[in-house]
Formats: structure tokens, sequence, C-alpha cells
């Protein structure tokens, strides 16, 4: 059983503050998935390899050449916040 | 007694038409690119407020791509596409057209580059129609889940359209499109399709290029097909297909000519029958539908077999471990700093914390704090590696089953398009609605969905033929041959 205490960990975890209300309303539904998931232990899985991708994936090599990247100017076109060469984001260090 | 106007309406509209149509009509120069386009348009006025499968109309643009194509055209220069107006979920990057994935926390992002698939749609010289509605970033089953619009079932309005490619689905249905781009991570291109009365195709994982799809659930999203008819699905799909060295997860798999598959014979084809997707208290109408759409392939000469998928009933709870695994990781990059919506916070985590609880739905949350359980110390292997085990029997399933037979045939869905609001609150209860499909995206093999019969309220019903992996050709040409020898894919919602 997942408690509120819980849901609040899993939301700073996962960057996402909580309304009031929501904790509660969360940890409900994240149960009743959570209880649905538990299925699986039906299964015995010790002998089985898991599987990540279905195709066999190789890493992929090439010459270590320079080529065109998108540019800088591009890059920061969406940013809500940025110069003419960096993101800009509140403060760290004071 | 016959009477003539003096100026006859033309018996079948342009936006009634297909690729296939089309292409004849503007090769031979008997229509314009940009005929076609303003009956499109002319139908988006008509109907779009109604339906609302669009989140982005781009006019400008398709104007300017259909007087191309007609430049093109007069050169006799025309591709594949040429002159086609194709409408593409806004989870797919369109360079300098805005791309949303239905997201407020994307609501302003303007991609500055453009997705392998348009890019080729672009070299075949199509036209774009717009960027149609999804469930925000593709996560759920029904289109509700869009920070912006409901979109609706154009054969009931008090339905939902299916999703999450339910924009895409519901324009080509309604007209407002001549075919769609949609992508499919557990039934998203399928089950729409399915819902709406058109053909929707997932092809094998690995088969279409990724690059510019907004990544959900990376090991199972692909994009695909939602088109009129099953010879459109094999025409888009001939553009799409192939290796992309900008996505490392594209199979170097050679292509055949799809188009060249439909009309084969499936005299001998056997078919497999899983027992677990036929089971007690189904929906009957579907139930029906659909051993009626495997007499018939019987009547033509295919061969159905009886098979097992064992582990079919474990599908929905692997997918919502691993999916949302995969999401919680994908949508990190999501923090109010490179792009999309910012929130006002008091400091740096404060400010992602705020951005991310603002600019997300409810059901994202819920499934980036799932992923995030499941990939949690502690919790990672009796959740996430135990859901890569299980799919690892589906998967073997699978395999097992093709060794005996050559296709696989089943319900696209368990049920018919639903009414608006009627899952909206039980999470668990929407992600039941994808129990055929899911298993085919864990075991990364193609399938297609096209209409096999309506209900009684006049509602599509949908035939899943699943294939062998990088085997779309088998499943095109039995689809085709099932939809030649009837005649449900020329009905039409009245709007």
């Amino acid at each position: 059983m997942i408690t509120q205490d819980d849901v609040r960990k899993i939301a700073d975890l996962s960057r996402l503050a909580l309304r009031d209300g929501e904790a509660e309303a969360f940890g409900a539904q994240l149960n009743s998935i959570l209880t649905y998931v538990q299925q699986m232990n039906a299964l015995d899985t010790s002998a089985i390899e898991p599987t990540s991708h279905v195709i066999p994936l190789q890493n992929i090599v090439r010459e270590d050449v320079v080529r065109a990247s998108l540019p800088r100017e591009a890059a920061l076109q969406n940013a809500p916040d940025a110069t003419d060469l960096f993101y800009r984001v509140p403060k760290i260090i004071e | 007694m016959h009477i003539t106007s003096a100026f006859p309406e033309p018996i079948v509209k342009l936006n009634e038409l297909s690729i296939a149509e089309l292409r004849r009509l503007l090769d031979n120069r008997e229509v314009s690119a940009q005929d076609v386009l303003n009956d499109i348009m002319g139908r988006i006025d008509a109907v779009e407020d109604r339906v609302g499968a669009y989140v982005t109309v781009t006019r400008d643009a398709a104007r300017a791509m259909a007087e191309r194509a007609d430049s093109a055209l007069a050169a006799r220069r025309a591709g594949l596409l040429t002159g086609i107006p194709l409408a593409i979920k806004d989870n797919i990057c369109t360079m300098g057209i805005r791309t949303t994935c239905s997201s407020k926390i994307l609501y302003n992002f303007v991609p500055p580059y453009e997705s392998s698939v348009t890019s080729r749609f672009a070299e075949h010289g199509y036209v774009l129609t717009g960027k149609t509605n999804l469930d925000e970033f593709a996560m759920g089953s029904s289109t509700e889940n869009s920070a912006f619009q409901t979109t609706r079932n154009p054969w009931n309005l008090e339905c939902v359209p299916g999703g999450s490619s339910g924009g895409s689905a519901a324009a080509v249905a309604a007209n407002e499109c001549i075919a769609a781009l949609g992508s499919d991570t557990g039934g998203s291109i399928r089950q729409p399709a399915a819902l709406c009365g058109v053909v929707g195709l997932k092809p094998t994982y690995g088969r279409v290029s990724r690059y510019g799809l907004v990544a959900f659930a990376s090991s199972l999203d692909q994009i695909g097909p939602i088109t009129k008819n099953v010879t459109d699905a094999a025409l888009m799909l001939n553009v799409i297909a192939g290796h992309d060295p900008l996505d490392s997860t594209s199979a170097p798999v050679e292509v055949p000519d799809y188009a060249s598959f439909l009309g084969k014979e499936v005299r001998g084809l056997r078919i497999g029958i899983p027992k677990e997707y036929f089971i007690d208290g189904m929906h009957q109408e579907i139930d029906h539908s659909v051993r009626s759409a495997i007499r018939q392939l019987e009547s033509l000469g295919a061969v159905p077999v009886e098979v097992s998928l064992p582990h079919t009933a474990y599908a929905v709870a692997t997918y919502y471990i691993l999916a949302t695994s995969e999401a919680s990781s994908n949508l990190a990059r999501y923090d109010g700093v490179k792009y999309g919506f910012r929130a006002k916070g008091k400091d740096l985590v404060d400010m992602y914390m705020q951005t991310r609880a603002e600019g997300f739905g409810p059901e994202v949350k819920r499934r980036i704090m799932l992923g995030t359980y499941a990939l949690s110390a502690g919790y990672y292997d009796a959740y996430y590696k135990k859901g890569q085990q299980v799919r690892t029997l589906i998967k073997q399933d699978f395999d097992k089953v093709f060794e005996d037979v050559d296709v696989i045939a089943t319900p696209t869905t368990p049920s018919p398009a639903f009414r608006v609001g009627e899952k909206a609150t039980d999470p668990l209860e929407m992600y039941l609605s994808d129990i055929f499909t899911i298993s085919v995206n864990l075991a990364g093999v193609p399938a297609i969905s096209l209409p096999c019969g309506f209900t009684g309220g006049n509602l599509p019903i949908g035939l899943q033929i699943i294939g062998r992996s990088f085997d779309e050709a088998t499943i095109l040409q039995a689809a085709y041959a099932f939809e030649q020898s009837t005649s449900w894919h020329t009905r039409r919602p009245l709007l």
C-alpha cells in the first residue's frame, strides 16, 4: 500500500508540486493500479531474461568528424528566458 | 423524370476521395492541388466546430504547399503524395509549426527541426492540413486528456473518438483530411481507427523512424498511417518505412513495395484465432462481427486455426509498468528551462516543481509518479524488472504462434466508442480499453485495424490483423482481401 507520505516522496522525486487533496487522490488511484499490476506476481519469472527492447540494438559508431548541428539561435528560440548565448534560470548560488 | 441542373454538383466531393483516387485525378490534371485543398478547407469550416479534430489548422502553409504541388504537377515531377492533404498528430515535430502534444507545458513550442516522417512526406509533395489533437503526450484512450479540447467521434458526437490519436482518426473519418499520421504506444493508432471506422496501421517496432516524434515510451512508440482504406495505408507506408540514420532504433531491414501485395489472394493463408481474445462476457456485437469477418476470410480460402497466447491477461499490467517507467524518464526534460511553459518558483527546484505541476495534466502526472515509483530503489526488481521479464513471455507467445500461422485475427477493442466522460474518472477502467492492442506493442510486431461491421447504434467495429515482425506486407494483403470482399470501408458518417 502506498501511503500519502509515499505519494509526497514520489512527487518530490518526480519534481511535481502537489496541490491540496492531490496526495490523497493520487494515492488512491496509484494503489488501485498497483493492486491490478500485482497479478504479474502469479508468474514465476526467476529463469526469464528481461526484455528491454524487442530488436537487438547495437552501438552505432561513425568517424569523429564535425558536422553541422542546430544553430544556437534555433536551440534558444523556444526558451521561456534566455540571453543571446544561454538559457537563464533562477539564481542558484546566493 | 430526369432533371438536369445547369450547374450539376459533382457526384463525389474531392474531400471524400482516397489518396489513390486523388493521385489519378491530380496526375491526369483533372483537378489541381489547390482545388483539392479548397475542398478540404471547406469541409473543415463546415464540421470542425462539432468534431474538434485539430489543435492547429495550417491554412497558410497548406496553401503554399498546394501551389508548389501544382507547379510540380505542371512540370510532371509529381511524387507519391504530391497535392494530397494530410494531417499530422501534434506529437510529431514540424519545423516552424507549433507542436504541442496537446499539453500546456508545450503550448507555445515551435520545433526548430523537422521529423523524419514529415521530411519524407515533404519530399513526396504532401500538403499539411494541420496538427491533430491527442491525449496529452499520447497518454490516454479517448483524447479527453488533451489540455485544449475534447475531440468528438464523427459517428456519434456524444462519443469519444478513441485515443490517443483521436484527432487524426476523427479527421480522416470526417473527411477533414485525406489521410493522417498517428503514433501507437499501446494501441493509439488502432483503437481510435476502430472506434472511428477507418484503417490504422502500427508498423513493426523499428520499421519507421521515430526521429522528431516526441518520446512517450521509447521501446514501444511507433508512427503509422490512419487512412480511409487499406490501399492508402500501403501507399503511406511505402513513403515512411525504412532505416533512418537519425534514429538508431530504426532497423536496416529491406522495405518491399507494399502496394504490390494488394490483390494477392489469401488462399491457404493460415490465420491464428487466439482463444484469449474471445472471452465470456465480451461485447456481443463485436464478437459477432469479428467472427463473421473470420468466416469471410475463410470463404476466400484462408485457413482459421485456433491458437493460444497464454500471457495475454498480463499485458495491461506489464504495459503500465514499462510504459510509465520509460515516460517518467522521457518527461524529465520538461522543466521550464529549454522550451515551453515556465511557472514562477522561489528557487530553481521550486520553479521545476511548479512548472510541472501547472504544465502537466492529471493523467500525465499519474503516469510519471507510477513510473518513478516502479524505478525507485527497493521497487525496481518487483515492478520494472518483473515487467521486462513478463514482456519476454508475451513476446515468446507470439514467436511460438507465428511458427504455425501467417497472421493473427482479433477484435481491435473490447467495446465500441464509449460516451464522453464515461471512463474519465477511473484510470484503470480506461487502461482496460486497450486490452486487445497492448500485447502487440510489447512484442514489437505489426498490426492493422480495419472496419468489419457496425453496432445496432451505428458505431464502427474494428478487426485487428497482427503479423510477424517486419511482415506488414502479409497483413496488408489479408486486410485488402477482406476489405474488397465487403463494403464496410465505404460507409461514412453523416455530419
